[in-house]
């Protein structure tokens, strides 16, 4: 992003993103702006922190909610039961009793994505799931899980999901074709979504920001930025929900064995 | 000379392209304006069913979504990849 630092803006609306390191895993002396080496796999930076810390916090809202049950809920209580009853539901009225047995999957999938979403909505922080790497492993795992236990649970009768018997015999090859193709595309849009909402929300932010160096535009920039602020928060809630739900959905696929 | 002015005559295209391709998630924005507002039509009509169908409501503009979203990714990938 450094050569297009000429481009206008004073903060660029890209640079949120740039994965940082916070030490020169070569030598611990050098400083990092010194450190020329690229990334490697195992070295500390921001994307690492920011996952541990939505880790810790759901650990800790987890944890701090069920050490003291009570009949009259703490605030952290009610808030840990609201999200479990929540999702459980969910699971149960899509996918059915079958797949209540994979409801603390989609549970992690859940909490991960909404704390991560929301942790990026601090200032200064990182939105991890802004990345395609990070949701494209949260969608392929959906994908290959779901994938593989179809299998498992149906056997070769799996594939009759593709052949669309409700249908006119003629039309059922091309059927097929279309019902292949949307099932391969299933973990591309599952996993852009996620990131292409994030992303673009946050720099749809900054770049609004941007225009508060001109000072006559800063009072109406804090508005819309606050404006934008509320909508993000709206985001986030949701496309961890669309996430979760989508899962549920291609799951209900897996353990009800044909398509509808 | 000749070389330079072709690669930033390829930029140019690349830039027109990834504007371009980002036109269709304008048809997504139609897409999920149907799916909510033929929503909140039956919802006023009949409000006691429309809680059951909020996630067959978000289901639905996830997928009308889904093919905007396609669009946004070549305009991704004109911009980062190609």
């Amino acid at each position: 992003m450094a050569e297009e630092a000429g481009s206008g803006f004073a903060i660029h609306p890209m640079d949120q993103f740039v994965v940082q390191r916070w030490f020169c895993a070569d030598d611990l002396a050098t400083p990092l702006n010194e450190c020329t080496t690229n990334i490697r796999w195992f070295e500390i930076t921001n994307v690492t922190v920011w996952m541990a810390i939505a880790v810790l916090a759901i650990a800790a809202l987890m944890l701090l909610g069920t050490r003291r049950r009570a009949i009259i809920p703490s605030r952290s209580q009610s808030v840990a039961e609201m999200i479990y009853g929540f999702i459980y539901k969910m699971v149960e009225d899509v996918t059915g009793h079958e797949g209540v047995k994979y409801f603390p999957y989609v549970m992690t999938l859940f909490l991960f994505i909404l704390f991560s979403n929301l942790l990026g909505l601090l200032p200064m922080s990182f939105t991890t799931t802004s990345h395609v790497a990070v949701t494209v492993v949260l969608a392929l795992a959906v994908f290959l899980g779901v994938t593989i236990l179809g299998f498992v649970k149906n056997g070769i009768g799996f594939l009759g999901m593709f052949w669309v018997t409700s249908a006119p015999l003629a039309i059922r090859p091309i059927l097929a074709l279309i019902e292949v193709i949307s099932y391969f595309v299933r973990p591309v849009s599952h996993s852009i979504r996620l990131a292409g909402n994030l992303m673009a929300g946050h720099a749809v932010i900054k770049v609004i920001a941007g225009f508060a160096t001109l000072a006559v535009a800063s009072p109406v920039v804090i508005g819309s930025v606050a404006a934008l602020y509320g909508l993000e928060l709206l985001v986030a809630v949701v496309q961890a929900y669309v996430f979760t739900i989508l899962t549920c959905v291609y799951l209900r696929d897996a353990v009800g064995g044909a398509h509808h | 000379m000749e070389l330079e002015a072709a690669a930033q005559f390829a930029q140019m295209g690349k830039f027109i392209g990834a504007g371009l391709a980002t036109m269709g998630l304008g048809g997504a924005g139609v897409g999920v304006g149907i799916i909510a507002g033929n929503f909140l039509a039956g919802a006023l009509r009949n409000p006691s069913a429309a809680p059951g169908q909020m996630a067959n409501l978000f289901v639905g503009i996830a997928f009308a979504e889904a093919l905007g979203i396609f669009s946004f990714l070549i305009a991704l990938l004109l911009m980062f990849a190609v």
